[in-house]
């Protein structure tokens, strides 16, 4: 058994890792890397694995319900509800129209009306994984047609539910008795109490997540322990879907639903970076085993009729979605990407071709056929949009577009601050009252809540670590300010920073002197030590009070200022010269005597004459 | 001949104007600009920096905005600074000695406005006496300023025209083309430019 699942293992990770990278490398996205992988190593090509596809598909849909937590948690509810208009508009007419037309054609291929609804409303629902996955990695995820696709995406996980519930109608209809098995405890249960479970089941996880959760995770925080953090987010996802296949719901709408509800709460970016690896692994499996799941076998028995069905429900699919974005006002550019985006058939649909199957309302070889189709949409999705990329999309490239892509769901921010003490927000204030919106880290949960509800923009996490920092947008930051209380943490960031984010600026905040040397001698060129501009202003101002005129003060302070930073630089150079060992505290005081030597030398305000003007002497006449 | 543009604006970057004019000018050895709002934002210019640099160049130039008939305060500043007696004047004060220097300034109001008759009554030439009486001073040729006017209302095609007067101006001083007495003669600087481009100047 464990060797199964060993090998298992290792043909699946080893497909992944030979084909995502070479399909990225032709700039074909890793979706068709992975599908390409799954096929290769399917039953129709080295026969590495068999018919388990499907099991492992079913396992691997996790994917898909952390996906959409994570869409959850990047969007504020703030967000969603402006996006209310987009999927109730969008969805209605992308679902209604798609599932008409697609029914009629079937009609007309001889399907009974029954068996043609359902199988049109199969083919309507498109593919939430691919879809956002090749968004995502295209940088597309932000911009209009990104926003439209996830709204009508949205529209159709909702939509799930009364399909389930249409489908043993329809059944019925057809004279075949014995619906298939019951989907949860619920259908025997009359209408009202259902829909009173689904309400209350939604209702649940808003409270709970606001409620109960929230704390939960703060006292887990607390314990600082990373993995029992790990364990407790992938329980909120685990609890959230299993609660809604309770009562019939989408588990992945119930996960986005939970990632909404804590998109607001300071552990947003630590669930992000624990969700984000099981969910880019399981999806990879999901899609290597739409892959291995083609029957190459079924398409071989009838090639053309698979193709001519695949092409018209792609035509139609691209069709109506096209007339939807335009309906809605978008972009040529955007609406192409919309429409090439959603062009395929989702997984849901095997779902309920097999359920369908079950229920009698189709035949062995159609519910095979049609998911044949279905998994080949999806492999022609990543093609379409690499097709669209290139040749389509240059040409039709508005002038707003750039502005639109810059727009995301996630505003990245450019300069981010790690800690956020008394120094760091006082960085965060200024910053922020001259309109620069800073991403704050910290790891002081109690400091995190205070400040957050003060309407600061901080999110919670060990600055260190590189999940972190790239959930906080350090790809794309131009800033990092340190302002870290912990030598040895803020030693590590920099070091982390340099070997992954080299084009980062580091702006870094020491203690002291001593301090400053060692960041001086790790190659840190902006460097602002913590006492320095305060301690030369109240000797300006002890200066005023001694009767010097402001300005002479102010100017000497001035030139203080930079004199210390010059001579910081000039004596890091010397330091290392001596080779006796000395104790910090003896080198302290061994430097405080270096530079009140130095002071009395290059008195800096010495050479400032400006305005002195009894120094000019003209023989006569003049000033 | 290398050019020194001293350029005062402390708020540059909503001056499309200014902007304009120093994108003109072609990257060059020739010219150097000290962006002094950019350099000192504490006012606190650095003497011997500003003295070591003066004295590699040949043509100085104050470029700046005319705020209340006179130059932006960090101007003044860095004159009152770097002109230092026994260096740029008074005994001993001769390393500017036969250098040249001109002011290149941007004003709201038109020509016709610093007429006699005019609102503002008294020309450029009138509210640049210091500068020239300073050049003076410091025994540098000094010749009449290049204003760019009315700058307000200026339309992309007449801005585009002024900076590429600008340019070609900066760039025949730069080459030494140019004989001071006959400069002088002229009232604005633009129309030696204008002259030389065979354009009217407005």
């Amino acid at each position: 058994m464990m060797a199964g699942f060993l090998g298992q293992a290792i043909i699946y990770l080893t497909a992944a890792i030979v084909c995502v990278p070479i399909a990225k490398r032709l700039g074909m996205g890793s979706v068709l890397g992975y599908l390409l992988a799954g096929i290769i190593i399917g039953p129709f090509g080295l026969g590495f694995i068999g018919r388990e596809g499907q099991d492992i598909m079913h396992f691997a849909e996790f994917g898909v319900v952390m996906m959409l937590f994570l869409i959850g948690l990047e969007l504020e509810p703030s967000h969603f509800w402006k996006m209310r208009r987009l999927i109730v508009g969008m969805g209605t007419v992308q679902l209604g129209a798609t599932a008409v037309l697609a029914s009629t054609g079937l009609m007309l291929l001889g399907f009974t009306w029954q068996a043609a609804l359902a199988t049109g409303l199969a083919l309507a629902m498109s593919s939430t994984a691919i879809v956002l996955q090749s968004l995502k990695e295209k940088g597309l995820g932000g911009t209009m047609g990104g926003k439209s696709a996830f709204a009508v995406l949205l529209f159709q996980d909702i939509s799930v539910i009364p399909i389930l519930a249409l489908l043993p109608l329809l059944a019925a209809t057809t004279g075949h008795a014995g619906a298939p098995h019951a989907r949860s405890f619920l259908v025997d249960l009359p209408g009202w109490l259902q829909t009173l479970a689904v309400l209350g089941a939604g209702a649940s996880v808003v409270l709970a997540g606001r409620y109960l959760i929230v704390p939960l995770l703060r006292m887990i925080a607390r314990t600082h322990l990373r993995e029992i953090f790990t364990a407790a987010a992938l329980l909120i996802v685990l609890a959230t879907a299993g609660l809604m296949s309770l009562v019939g719901l989408s588990p992945a709408l119930g996960a986005f639903l939970a990632g909404v509800v804590l998109a607001n709460s300071e552990f947003r970016h630590e669930l992000e970076s624990d969700i984000e690896p099981f969910k880019g692994l399981l999806l990879g499996l999901f899609f290597i085993a739409v892959g291995a799941s083609i029957n190459f076998g079924l398409i071989g028995q009838t090639p053309l009729f698979i193709f001519a069905v695949l092409l018209a429900v792609v035509l139609i699919k691209i069709l109506v979605l096209a007339v939807t974005g335009r309906l809605f006002k978008l972009m040529p550019d955007q609406n192409l990407i919309f429409s090439l985006s959603l062009s395929q058939v989702g997984e849901f649909a095997f779902v309920l071709f097999s359920f369908m199957h079950q229920a009698h309302l189709l035949s062995d070889e159609i519910a095979g056929q049609m998911m044949a189709v279905t998994a080949l949409s999806m492999a022609l999705t990543p093609l379409l949009l690499l097709i669209g990329e290139r040749f389509a999309l240059p040409r039709l490239i508005t002038p707003q577009a750039a502005d639109q892509i810059a727009d995301s769901i996630d505003t990245r921010h450019s300069v981010i601050i790690a800690g956020f003490g008394e120094f760091g927000s006082t960085i965060g204030r200024f910053l922020r009252a001259n309109g620069v919106e800073a991403t704050i880290l910290d790891n002081d949960s109690s400091r995190v809540d205070l400040l957050r509800k003060m309407g600061f923009k901080v999110f919670y996490g060990d600055a260190t670590r590189l999940d972190i920092l790239k959930s906080a947008g350090a790809e794309d930051a131009r800033i990092l300010i340190i302002a870290l209380a912990d030598p040895v943490t803020r030693h590590d960031l920099i070091e982390r920073i340099r070997g992954h984010y080299p084009r980062l600026r580091l702006m870094v905040k020491t203690k002291d002197r001593a301090d400053a040397y060692d960041l001086i001698d790790a190659g840190i060129r902006d460097i602002y030590r913590e006492s320095l501009d305060t301690s030369i202003r109240l000797g300006v101002d002890a200066l005023i009070r001694l009767g010097f005129r402001k300005y002479s003060a102010v100017r000497a302070g001035l030139n203080f200022l930079k004199y210390d930073e010059a001579a910081l630089e000039e004596l890091a150079k010397h330091r290392h010269d001596e080779q006796s060992y000395i104790t910090t505290t003896r080198e302290y005081i061994r430097l405080q005597e270096q530079l009140l030597t130095n002071d009395r030398e290059a008195n800096p305000t010495i050479n400032d004459h400006a305005w002195e003007s009894d120094r000019h002497t003209y023989p006569s006449g003049k000033a | 001949m290398r050019v020194l543009i001293l350029f005062a604006h402390p708020h540059f970057e909503k001056s499309r104007v200014n902007r304009a004019l120093l994108k003109s000018l072609p990257a060059s050895d020739a010219f150097t600009i000290h962006d002094l709002y950019e350099l000192y934002p504490h006012f606190d210019i650095d003497v011997a920096e500003e003295k070591a640099c003066l004295v590699e160049h040949d043509i100085i130039v104050w470029h700046h905005p005319i705020y209340m008939y006179s130059a932006p305060a960090i101007l003044k500043q860095w004159m009152d600074m770097v002109l230092e007696f026994g260096w740029a004047h008074g005994a001993g004060g001769d390393f500017l000695k036969d250098k040249t220097a001109l002011n290149v300034v941007t004003t709201g109001g038109t020509r016709e406005s610093y007429l006699p008759e005019g609102f503002n009554r008294y020309s450029l030439t009138e509210f640049l006496r210091p500068f020239e009486q300073t050049a003076r001073l410091c025994k540098m040729n000094y010749l009449p300023p290049f204003a760019v006017q009315g700058s307000y209302r200026l339309s992309d095609a007449e801005l585009e025209a002024y900076a590429g007067d600008y340019a070609r101006l900066l760039g025949r001083l730069s080459l030494g083309d140019y004989d001071v007495q006959t400069l002088q003669s002229y009232a604005y600087l633009n129309d030696w430019a204008g002259a030389a481009s065979g354009r009217a100047t407005p």
